[in-house]
């Protein structure tokens, strides 16, 4: 019974793992952009169901409601205010998929060097509480410099937003 | 140890069954009643010729809805179409796992059951999108446009509006927030928050006055414009138990949830209590459904950005500073 639990669990692991590897294809290849986000919403889903299977029920709940929730659902407000879907999708531009390559390549070979030298340990060993309260009270004291900057990165990118907008209504008026 | 994971699976089979099996039921009684009481308000009848007053005419509509041909649309993008209404049902059903029916009544006891359930309801908006904008039809794609600009607008307020709640409680867990409400319900405590609450769950849930994504005069039926058959019975059946969930999360945040009212039970248990609270709060947004018109979009916007916004924050911080000094 327990190796038979134990195997689910190996399953549904590599299941999840493979919709987040799909949805990460999708949201790349397709030249349709709304297939472009959808696969984004499942890769970032398949993401937080990896948090789930880290033992982290609040971290993956989190991911759905502000990456899926919050994140992709402005994505799609950004396609909708710009041009039309109906329209031919331009070609895509040698230089931009070499520069987009060269720049993702670059993330993963930082990502995988720092994953690398990483000495990991068990989560038993850590042995430290990570309960909502422990996270809460982390992100209000010892990391609170942090929150406060990733909030203002938010701002900017509001503002920015709203300039932009502006921006392309005098262009069209 | 071997047992009780049999248990445990055997737990979460019946559950689902049975929340299948509610869902649609509840569905059905529902519509039923939405035509009564559109029809009593307009001074009419409703249905009466199937069964009693008409109580098996939703069965008949149900079972006409299932034998209907799927039409998919020639310029349709097929596969976006297909998966839109498997995907609006989804976050339907696991917003059953963690509603407290009763005190032990609980597929899972979660502690951060309140966050689950909105976390896995913007999955919904998604689906809407999808499908709206893969039958490639304009009123489609518009109705999908609006309710994703709507469903941005109306869930800040609302999520704020919880956040109030769940300071006081200082819990995630719907059972712990129930439990706080023995003597006195938050709605007395909170009612600038229950009102955000209520008023963000309809305009969440699509119904009038704030149904714009499906308004029948401009947009024919809106993002399902292009739907036929089972598939069209999905989003329908989605928006009905929708309505249930935000009137069982109401009941449970603001109305007290299986308590009788000021600790009161009159010898009635729990669930009775709960059922009760929530079907009252579906006819009252059915009442308001058939007695307030149509808002227009940018009422609408203005309405939640400059009006609701405002309001559930002040709420929020006028909260916080009397749990803190008080």
């Amino acid at each position: 019974m327990n190796f038979m639990t134990e195997a689910m669990a190996q399953a549904a692991f590599w299941i999840v793992v493979g919709l987040t590897l799909a949805g990460a294809v999708i949201a790349v290849f397709p030249r349709n952009i709304v297939y472009n986000v959808l696969g984004l919403v499942l890769a970032l889903t398949g993401v937080a169901g990896l948090y789930v299977f880290l033992g982290s029920m609040f971290i993956g709940l989190m991911q759905l409601l502000i990456y899926v929730g919050a994140i992709c659902v402005a994505i799609v407000f950004a396609i909708m205010l710009s041009r039309p879907l109906h329209l031919e999708v331009p070609q895509r531009k040698l230089p931009k998929v070499l520069l987009a390559a060269m720049a993702s390549c670059l993330f993963a070979i930082a990502l995988i060097g720092v994953s690398l030298r990483t000495a990991w340990k068990p989560a038993a060993e850590r042995g430290t509480d990570w309960s909502v309260a422990t996270i809460g009270e982390l992100l209000l004291t010892r990391y609170d410099l942090v929150f406060e900057v990733i909030s203002l990165v938010l701002l900017v990118a509001i503002l920015g937003a709203i300039v932009t907008a502006g921006f392309s209504r005098r262009l069209t008026s | 140890m071997g047992s009780e994971m049999a248990s445990d699976w055997i737990r979460i089979i019946v559950g689902l069954i049975i929340v299948l099996a509610f869902s649609q039921l509840n569905a059905l009684f529902l519509v039923w009643l939405e035509r009564k009481v559109a029809g009593h308000i307009q001074l009419r009848y409703g249905p009466m010729e199937v069964g009693p007053h008409g109580i098996l005419q939703t069965i008949a509509d149900g079972i006409k809805l299932v034998g209907k041909e799927l039409i998919t649309p020639l310029s349709a993008d097929w596969k976006l179409f297909v998966i839109a209404p498997v995907l609006v049902f989804m976050p339907v059903l696991v917003a059953f796992l963690v509603l407290p029916f009763d005190e032990n009544l609980v597929i899972r006891d979660m502690n951060l059951g309140v966050l689950l359930i909105f976390a896995f309801s913007t999955l919904s908006v998604l689906a809407i999108l999808a499908g709206g904008w893969a039958a490639n039809n304009k009123y489609a794609l518009l109705g999908a446009i609006r309710s994703v600009a709507q469903n941005v607008a109306y869930e800040i307020p609302l999520l704020l509006a919880v956040l109030s709640v769940a300071l006081m409680t200082q819990s995630l867990r719907f059972s712990e927030i129930v439990a706080a409400q023995c003597r006195v319900w938050f709605i007395f405590l909170q009612p600038v928050a229950g009102l955000i609450f209520l008023i963000c769950a309809t305009a969440e849930t699509n119904r009038a006055p704030f149904d714009i994504p499906e308004a029948e005069s401009e947009l024919i039926a809106g993002f399902h414009t292009e739907y036929s058959g089972m598939r069209f019975g999905l989003f329908f059946l989605a928006e009905y138990t929708n309505m249930f969930i935000v009137s069982a999360v109401a009941t449970a945040l603001f109305f007290g949830g299986w308590h009788g009212p000021f600790g009161f039970s009159f010898g009635l248990p729990g669930i009775v209590w709960f059922l009760l609270k929530v079907y009252i709060l579906l006819f009252v947004i059915m009442w308001v459904r058939w007695t307030f018109p149509r808002v227009r979009f940018d009422q609408l916007m203005n309405f939640s950005w400059k009006v609701m916004l405002p309001l559930s924050l002040l709420n929020l911080i006028v909260t916080a500073a009397v749990l803190k000094f008080i």
